[in-house]
């Protein structure tokens, strides 16, 4: 019996590994090279541990296998990905960030261990000002662990979860959407080739004047040294100062064309979506996005409400449903059978949408950000988080589930104070949502009068 | 001064792999210290000598236009970069010997920039993918310019120099591979800034002096010729 069990988790984690590898490899670093195979295996791992966890917590609803052996994986599954989040990941991570410094690159080891322990020191400090843990526990507990990852990744997932709510519907709704025409895009692109033109000719004035001083015999250094600016001061040849004063004008012209550049690019980008937005598809996401500015708002309130009232919700969505329709709309039916169904069909729409959600933002922000010396630090920072951000969906997903099988995660991650998080949760949330609306408001408020000006 | 005439040469690549460093030794003749990001299009200048050392001898300049970003760019920011390919006389293409992907990226960076100034012939392959034919035909000369060499173990140099002398047949150009920290690579007299001269010379040449003399067939006899023809007539 316990065979089948474990060469069924065995497989399925395979599986996982498997698809973290072609997810690593398709689409994080398909325009790089990749030198250093740990990197790409740490993060696979870390996937593959991460997307079991969202596994059992299907079996558990479910009632698939052996219970018994279930609970063995749970615990199992924690302590590796535990191992790895806190142990193996900063441990690479500082390695590689030193290996890029090239003054330490001798003792790297010794070095890294170094980050590792300051890693840690801050880690643990991290649990001082929560009251995460009842004090029974001790030092080397799990809990101490699992508290201090879920106050980071509950922290990440407030930020991520205001932001994209506030986003969403910015970016779906044509209502923002500023009007750009041809013409805009034609009068900016002919500023920016006159900028060009302007940087050239100056550039033309420097090279021939470099050109003519070369060929007298004059080198222009550029003052190095405390006796080099000492002497600068008193014989300077009168081309290096002109040189300095074309080169002060090209400064200015070459901020002035990148500015120009990324400005075009935002009309263009504007552009297309216009396009875009009159489309079929277009338009059923204009639909969507009014659906989710409902929505949003609806969440900022509740997430006030729940911070002035002090309230922490005591029933799950889909057995509140339930009781709605049974009480209030009369509506008999066999309850157990379908609260099992429900809360498998929500649980796994939450899942499925927050590991989705989750993989493109850190796509997004690692093609934004990454460069080919930083790609492997990044990475793994992006798999650091991954891990945090599972773990404490774990967490906040038992709320979300009917009390039958809420006991097994309460089982397995110990005595936490759930409700801390919710309410943490809810006040990030908060910040976060509120703060995305200002920023956003004030974008959008300042870019059209950039195009205003002639 | 400002009234020698000029042509105009990308320098095409992914981000990294030093276009900045090689656009700054090649002007100012100095390594750049502080290599940043290169955010939109950043250019410099070069004066060359063309047949220098010949009764013939004319002063150019060279306009070195670096181009920042990554072939995978959204295409909000490939058709801001399409402006920057007009009127092209000559590309240098640079990768990273270090990174295989940067050299295969090379072929779409060419493609992205030669589009641009295709006349919309049909004879264009749309899906991007390197097609042999479209560079017989091109009459915009290449430079392939591998960089990092310095970061290349003693051993591996041979499988690597390999590599990339099929990567410049491919696109009908010379190669030149070397370091931009180290600016020996490209002294005087070397057999690198002899490929170097030789490259500006065919692209002044092209510009300025096979107008007068041949005559650039149109595009009838373009397709009916095909490439080897007009292959004999444009080569040195």
């Amino acid at each position: 019996m316990t065979y089948i069990d474990n060469s069924i988790f065995f497989l399925l984690q395979i599986l996982f590994f498997g698809f973290g590898w072609l997810f690593f490899m398709r689409q994080l670093f398909k325009d790089y090279e990749v030198r250093q195979y740990v990197v790409q295996v740490i993060f696979s791992v870390t996937f593959a541990f991460s997307c079991t966890m969202f596994e059992l917590i299907i079996f558990e609803i479910l009632k698939v296998l052996n219970s018994s052996s279930r609970y063995f994986h749970w615990k199992m599954n924690l302590c590796v990905i535990l191992l790895i989040l806190v142990f193996m990941v900063p441990f690479y991570i500082g390695y590689f960030i030193v290996s890029n410094i090239r003054l330490l690159h001798r003792q790297r080891l010794l070095f890294s261990c170094l980050l590792w322990l300051t890693f840690m020191y801050f880690f643990w400090k991290l649990g001082d000002p929560f009251p995460i843990l009842s004090p029974k526990h001790g030092i080397l507990s799990i809990e101490q662990l699992i508290s201090r990852v879920g106050v980071i990744g509950v922290t990440l997932m407030a930020l991520l979860s205001g932001f994209g709510a506030v986003n969403c519907p910015y970016t779906y709704m044509s209502y923002f959407l500023r009007n750009v025409t041809d013409a805009d895009i034609l009068a900016l692109e002919r500023r920016l080739l006159q900028t060009m033109d302007m940087i050239i000719s100056k550039k033309k004035r420097m090279a021939m004047t470099r050109r003519t001083m070369f060929q007298k015999g004059e080198v222009h250094n550029k003052p190095s040294g405390f006796w080099g600016m000492i002497k600068s001061v008193t014989t300077s040849a009168p081309g290096s100062e002109n040189l300095t004063l074309i080169q002060q004008e090209v400064d200015a012209l070459e901020e002035l064309s990148r500015q120009l550049f990324l400005e075009t690019a935002d009309l263009y980008a504007t552009k297309e979506r216009i396009e875009y937005s009159k489309t079929f598809k277009g338009k059923y996401f204009n639909f969507l996005g009014y659906f989710f500015s409902i929505y949003c708002v609806w969440k900022i309130f509740m997430a006030t409400i729940n911070i002035v009232f002090d309230r922490v919700g005591k029933t799950d969505p889909v057995t509140r449903g339930i009781e709605i329709t049974v009480n209030y709309l009369g509506i008999q039916f066999d309850v157990k059978f379908w609260s099992q169904h429900i809360s498998f069909i929500l649980v796994g729409i939450i899942i499925v949408t927050s590991i989705r959600g989750l993989l493109i933002t850190l796509t997004k922000f690692f093609y934004a950000i990454s460069s080919s010396k930083s790609s492997n630090v990044i990475v793994l920072l992006l798999a650091q988080i991954m891990g945090m951000y599972f773990v404490s969906s774990v967490l906040l997903i038992r709320m979300s589930m009917p009390l039958e099988y809420r006991t097994i995660i309460t089982e397995v991650l110990g005595e936490l104070q759930f409700n801390f998080y919710h309410r943490w949760f809810d006040v990030i949330f908060l910040v976060s949502a509120l703060s995305s609306i200002l920023f956003l408001y004030l974008a959008h408020k300042q870019a059209p009068e950039k195009h205003m000006a002639p | 001064m400002a009234s020698l005439d000029r042509v105009k040469v990308l320098v095409l690549g992914d981000s990294g792999v030093g276009k900045s460093s090689l656009v700054h030794l090649l002007c100012q003749n100095q390594v750049l210290g502080n290599p940043s990001w290169t955010v939109g299009c950043s250019v410099d200048v070069r004066v060359h000598d063309y047949k220098e050392g010949t009764p013939e001898e004319k002063t150019y300049y060279i306009e070195l236009w670096d181009v920042g970003g990554s072939v995978g760019s959204a295409s909000s920011v490939k058709s801001t970069r399409a402006v920057f390919y007009n009127s092209v006389n000559g590309i240098i293409l640079v990768h990273d010997l270090t990174n295989k992907k940067s050299s295969q990226n090379l072929y779409r960076w060419s493609l992205e920039a030669l589009n641009r100034d295709l006349v919309p012939t049909g004879v264009l392959v749309t899906n991007g993918d390197y097609d042999r034919e479209q560079f017989a035909d091109n009459q915009i000369p290449l430079l392939v310019i591998g960089t990092k060499l310095d970061q290349i173990h003693e051993g591996k140099r041979h499988e690597v120099l390999t590599r990339t002398a099929f990567l410049a047949e491919d696109f009908n150009a010379e190669e030149i591979n070397l370091d931009c920290t180290n600016p020996r690579y490209l002294a005087a007299g070397s057999s690198n800034a002899v490929k170097l001269s030789r490259f500006f010379d065919k692209v002044i040449e092209k510009r300025y002096f096979l107008r007068e003399g041949n005559q650039i067939p149109g595009f009838p006899d373009r397709k009916r010729f095909g490439g080897g023809t007009l292959k004999s007539l444009h080569y040195d």
